[in-house]
């Protein structure tokens, strides 16, 4: 069963694939046909990912390609390749299940929209999408995946097609995030160049074997930080990270999907498949690349998270702090925690899909309220959004012991403290983990306690076909942690390819009271500050402009808009203007330059050749009218100047003599 | 089986005089059937032609002025028979976008005519005959059907691009004068020694470089270009787009590369910033318009831009690995027919849009994707495969121009890179201002697609899926001719 | 009698002829004129041929009588045309015939 899964991965995104494009010729009538299809296709694509992830559990370093030729150029083939690893297993299961949970919240919450067929349409296709990039055991596979991931984003951002800030929307994400690509796609053809094939493994003879890697040589780092690029843009890193709160426009279950649980992660995942690559060469686990990776993720943990604690939009907040858990996954990745970040990853996609489903149901309840500051005390009217967020919220924050993100922010945490060029990092992300706990403390107090505020009358919990996933999301939650306890460190030591060992005595760690330590403080300093607030922000009566500045997202956007934007556009003007005027101006003058020679050649005509000619015709005409006159038809004229002629003749004869 | 090809030119021809001579309801049946013979013909070329061999196949060659050294010598290879297929490909659906008078369909046919012959001939002088027998039809179809400015777009696309092929003629005058021949094959075995010597072999450089350049057209020779295909009517851009301008990137590695590669290496760095010019200035530009048709011609030269990075890439690089070489030839054949394909789709929609409206203006139209959902579909992906999104065919032949070219020019191709990121701005700009917001008042009242534009635009849809999920049909066409190339450049 | 005498009678009676076709108004006496002149060139003739080398064939006087001949001729035909021109226009008056005028 194992390998004939392993032989037929390109089954488990071929099925949403299918689903997507039978949805697509569906009439609007069809609705439920088209979202059990959609349904369908994803429950398949769980049961083939799990019957893959079952295969590659017995075997350590399990590592099943499938390589085919996709069409050959010149006398060379370019091969594309189906890839299963213990990286890539893992992910299968939880995008597909993950997926599975928001098709069924989405059929509660798309329920009343008119295109109901054509977001589970694109659902589908965008599971489909992430599902190759997952499976891809080439770059160019997994490139392809990738544009199509972002394409399927910028198709769901901007579903509500008539709004137009979310089409303002999809089109900054696809836009940002394509910036990032074109760093990848010239890692990627430099790779290609230099390796001269583009699959991850081939017996030997992929780019990341060895013979591959060494073949890079000096060009590795370059390669490595371009690559880079495409995964800060599609993971939302400083500076590309300003499409993804803007991305929140689209359907929540979107927001749920691409902008927590999968897509974001796809850059993570991206360095994690790269990841020889980032580290050939290194000395004490630190390349250039690496150190890059480090900073870079730093930088945007720490920048999100203090938006994040200024942002009163709840998707917002939220989108903010995947932000800042996406760049504690790069932080990870970069010193050396590899499998820290991708349990992270896995971790995060759970809890973080039940937040935003959560907030989902919350804003279904409110009438499409968003704004936390006209919620509150919404604890009683919803107790299962509740208590399921508030499994969430203690997942992201990293209470420690029962939730999975505790666990795996421990692991970072231990990671980074371990890191051979600075002591920084470590500290940062602790310090990180404190405004983590803060700013969603400060979320849970103004959406679920205090008083009611402004909007939400009537706030109703939603229909069991959104709780229940809800719930599904929240138990995995807490039962994740079972795998990523470092005294059972199964899942950490399936993705590094060694064997686990039972170790209780490795359950109680320093850290782990390190990390206790700071949640409570950072829960307990939102308790402090945030009970009983308002309308307005207590940090803002405190601080209000350090507090306007977060709230701005720190003027990045109007940054980007009046440098970078500005001077695009200036250019595209500029452009436009050398080419009317400049260049066009340039053939014009050649024009004007050959009219002149004309006029010129015209004046001449006229007044030499053609004035000449006229002239001798007048000439000609006046002796033809002098002579004319002569005429005066009388037979002795006639005769007059016959004898004349004689006369003539006569004296002519006479001179001759 | 030679007969093909001499079929391929005489048939349109025919057609234009049926056309022209049939009462005017059959003007439209009878062009298209020519169109449909041609297609057969076309077809039973593809079935003939061997795509193991690299050299010219289903040769006819016959004396014609043996005094000046012209034959009636034809023949196909792949890149070719390409263009073959491309052309038949194009003019059915470029026919079929707008109604017609007799002269229209006459003239359409024997501008086809013209571009098989060009497509096909071996010897300059029939090359010529035919590479300006394209050129009055173009002048006549925007001078009379034209939209305003039809006047002096038509004048300023004739002289223009007339200006260069007489360049062009006077450089292989010259040429011949020295050489004694014009035959492709025999003056290309003659390039790497050098065809002239002094300094008139880069006058002779020159003149047949500004005759391609104008035609294709290349950074700064384009001006013509937006005002023509802003102007032409709908079928006649898509001609233009999708086979005209062919003719010169066909005439650079015909031509250019053959003969002069020489001349082409050293003046390589200048080339190849006037194709990142191309790429980048072109869509900078594009970005910059509101009107959808001058967008699209804009990014059309923009696209045929990377065909001649890929091209100068190969051909100014001093020693020219074979990999590399066949990369960026194979990449620049699929993108000859690529955009050919997807432009002149581009070129439909905009049609059927200016037809719906009456206006073609970015800020014209809005939310239309609430009223018109199929045409909004199927025009996106005639837009991302344009801005090449994997998937589609657009990608591949950006894929392979690049890997080949960054190999062998990699700062000019970096550079050149922004291309994809602006293109893909100026359609997402165009796709948030036509489909999506509310729906304008203007809008109102739009039909869907109907049956006689479906017909048109899911089988070119289909097309470009087809070649960007499997490209090999393809490049079967042309691999070995790419093989030889780049064996005889290398 | 000498060739001189008579070439001088000969030149007095053409000039006297041609000042007659020249001046006179009427159609009868340019025709006069005419005939006068024709008389100088006949005598001229007879005065080269007798003056000549002698003997020698007679060419002086056939031509002469040639011309009489014609010279009868013509005046016939002139004074048909007159009368001709009369009964058209009703006068001989050669002033008022000018229909040869293009």
């Amino acid at each position: 069963m194992s390998n004939w899964t392993a032989a037929h991965l390109w089954l488990i995104p071929l099925l949403p694939l299918a689903a997507s494009l039978a949805i697509l010729s569906l009439t609007k009538k069809q609705r439920a046909f088209a979202a059990g299809l959609a349904i369908a296709g994803q429950v398949l694509a769980l049961l083939l990912s799990l019957a893959a992830f079952g295969g590659a559990i017995p075997t350590p370093t399990y590592r099943a390609v499938h390589n085919f030729v996709w069409f050959t150029f010149g006398e060379q083939a370019l091969r594309l390749g189906f890839l299963l690893d213990p990286l890539a297993s893992v992910m299968l299961v939880m995008i597909t299940f993950v997926s599975l949970c928001i098709f069924v919240f989405s059929l509660g919450y798309m329920a009343k929209d008119e295109n109901f067929g054509r977001f589970f349409a694109y659902l589908s296709f965008f599971s489909a999408a992430m599902l190759g990039v997952v499976i891809a055991n080439s770059l160019l596979l997994l490139f392809i995946c990738w544009e199509l991931v972002g394409l399927a984003s910028y198709l769901l951002i901007g579903f509500w097609i008539h709004k137009p800030s979310a089409a303002a929307a999809a089109k900054k994400a696809f836009i940002t995030t394509r910036i990032g690509d074109l760093g990848f796609f010239l890692g990627m053809i430099w790779l290609y160049g230099r390796s001269g094939t583009l699959l991850f493994y081939d017996g030997g003879h992929g780019a990341l074997e060895t013979a591959g890697l060494l073949s890079l040589g000096g060009a590795a780092t370059s390669i490595a930080l371009l690559i880079f690029c495409g995964a800060v843009g599609k993971s939302g890193q400083f500076p590309l990270h300003v499409w993804l709160p803007d991305a929140m426009e689209g359907p929540t279950p979107v927001s749920a999907l691409i902008h927590a649980a999968t897509m974001v992660a796809a850059g993570v995942f991206l360095v994690a498949r790269v990841y020889p690559i980032f580290s050939l060469g290194a000395i004490k686990g630190v390349t250039t690349s690496l150190l890059v990776v480090v900073w870079i993720g730093v930088v945007t943990a720490l920048i999100s998270a203090l938006i994040a604690l200024a942002q009163f939009d709840i998707k917002r907040i939220l989108a903010y702090s995947t932000v800042s858990q996406l760049g504690l996954m790069m932080v990870s990745l970069g010193v050396g925690g590899v499998a820290a970040g991708i349990m992270h990853l896995l971790a995060h996609g759970f809890f973080k899909a039940l937040l935003f489903l959560g907030s989902g149901s919350v804003i279904h309840g409110c009438d499409e309220e968003q704004d936390i500051r006209r919620m509150g005390g919404l604890r009683g009217a919803m107790p299962v959004t509740f208590l399921t967020y508030a499994v969430g919220m203690m997942a992201l924050s990293g209470v420690p012991l029962f939730f999975a993100g505790a666990w795996t922010k421990e692991e970072i945490l231990h990671a980074t403290s371990l890191w051979s060029v600075s002591r920084l990092p470590h500290f940062l992300m602790l310090a990180g983990v404190v405004l983590t706990a803060l700013y969603m403390t400060r979320q849970m107090i103004y959406v679920f306690f205090g008083e009611r505020r402004t909007a939400p009358t009537h706030a109703h919990e939603s229909s069991s076909v959104m709780t229940w996933p809800l719930m599904v999301l929240a138990l995995c939650t807490i039962a994740f942690s079972l795998v990523l306890t470092p005294a059972w460190p199964w899942l950490h030591d399936f993705l590094l390819g060694v064997r686990p060992l039972f170790n209780a005595a490795s359950l109680i760690q320093p850290g782990l009271f390190l990390a206790l330590v700071l949640v409570a403080i950072g829960i307990g300093l939102g308790v402090l500050i945030y009970r009983g607030a308002g309308e307005r922000d207590p940090f803002a009566r405190t601080a209000p402009a350090v507090f306007r500045f977060l709230e701005n997202r720190m003027w990045l956007d109007e940054l980007y808009d009046w440098t970078i934007l500005a001077f695009a556009r200036f250019a595209a003007q500029l452009s436009d203007f050398l080419d009317r005027y400049l260049w066009d101006g340039l053939v014009r003058l050649g024009g004007e330059i050959g009219r002149a020679f004309g006029g010129l050649t015209k004046g001449f005509d006229e007044r030499a050749i053609n004035s000449g000619v006229n002239d001798a015709t007048v000439f000609a005409r006046g002796i033809g009218r002098l002579v004319a006159a002569r005429h005066s038809g009388q037979v002795q004229t006639y005769l007059g100047a016959i004898a004349v002629g004689l006369l003539a003749l006569l004296i002519f004869y006479a001179w001759l003599i | 089986m030679a007969h093909l090809i001499a079929g391929l030119i005489f048939i349109p021809i025919l057609g234009a005089l049926f056309v022209s001579v049939a009462p005017r309801p059959y003007a439209r049946p009878v062009a298209l059937g020519s169109c449909a013979i041609t297609a057969l013909f076309s077809l039973e070329l593809w079935r003939v032609f061997n795509p193991a061999l690299a050299g010219l196949q289903l040769v006819a060659r016959h004396d014609w002025i043996p005094a000046i050294g012209a034959e009636l010598h034809l023949g196909v290879d792949g890149l070719s028979l390409l263009l073959v297929l491309l052309t038949s490909l194009v003019f059915p659906f470029a026919l079929l976008a707008r109604e017609l008078d007799r002269a229209f369909c006459a003239l359409m046919l024997l501008m086809q005519a013209a571009l098989y012959g060009t497509f096909t001939a071996q010897n300059f002088v029939l090359w010529f005959l035919f590479y300006e027998m394209s050129l009055f039809p173009g002048f006549l179809l925007i001078k009379i059907w034209g939209g305003p400015k039809r006047d002096r777009a038509a004048t300023k696309f004739f002289l223009y691009t007339f200006l260069g092929s007489v360049a062009m003629l006077l450089s292989f005058l010259g040429i011949y004068l020295v050489r004694g021949t014009f035959d492709f094959a025999q003056l290309a075995s003659l390039g790497k020694s050098g065809l002239l010597g002094g300094e008139a072999r880069w006058f002779a450089f020159a003149g047949v470089f500004l005759g391609l350049a104008v035609k294709v057209p290349l950074f700064p020779f384009h001006t013509w270009l937006p005002d023509a295909y802003e102007t032409a009517p709908t079928g006649v851009s898509m001609v233009m787009t999708g086979a005209l301008s062919k003719m010169g990137v066909y005439g650079f590695v015909r031509l250019l590369l053959p003969l002069f590669p020489n001349e082409i290496r050293i003046a390589g760095p200048w080339l190849l910033g006037l194709a990142v010019c191309s790429i980048v200035f072109t869509s900078l530009a594009a970005w910059a318009q509101t009107d959808l048709k001058r967008m699209v011609a804009y990014l059309s030269i923009n696209h045929l831009g990377y065909c001649m990075l890929g091209l100068f890439a190969v051909a100014s690089s001093a020693l020219i690995p074979p990999n590399e070489a066949q990369a960026a030839l194979s990449g620049v054949f699929l993108q000859v027919f690529n955009h050919g394909l997807t432009a002149a789709a581009l070129f439909y929609f905009v049609g059927l849009l200016e037809e719906r409206r009456g206006a073609r203006g970015l800020e014209d139209f809005g939310g239309l994707m609430q009223r018109t959902p199929l045409l909004c579909g199927w025009m996106s992906v005639a837009m991302f495969s344009s801005l090449g999104l994997p998937g589609l065919n657009g990608f591949v032949g950006e894929f392979l121009i690049f890997t080949g070219s960054f190999s062998l020019a990699a700062g000019y191709t970096a550079v050149a890179v922004l291309g994809l990121l602006i293109t893909a701005i100026v359609f997402l700009r165009a796709m948030q201002a036509l489909f999506s917001g509310p729906l304008a008042t203007s809008c109102a009242t739009f039909p869907d697609l109907r049956a006689r534009e479906t017909w048109v635009v899911v089988p070119v849809t289909l097309l470009m899926f087809a070649v960007g999920i499997y490209p090999q049909f393809i490049c079967g066409i042309f691999n070995s001719t790419v093989t030889g190339m780049a064996r005889l450049l290398g | 009698m000498t060739l001189q005498s008579l070439l001088i009678v000969s030149a007095a009676l053409f000039c006297i002829g041609l000042l007659a076709a020249l001046s006179r108004r009427h159609a009868i006496f340019i025709l006069i004129g005419i005939e006068m002149m024709l008389a100088a060139a006949g005598l001229n003739f007879i005065a080269f041929w007798r003056f000549g080398s002698q003997p020698a064939p007679p060419t002086g006087v056939m031509i002469t009588i040639f011309a009489i001949a014609i010279a009868a001729a013509e005046a016939a035909v002139g004074l048909a045309l007159v009368i001709a021109v009369y009964r058209h226009y009703r006068t001989t008056n050669v002033d008022q015939m000018n229909q040869l005028k293009g």
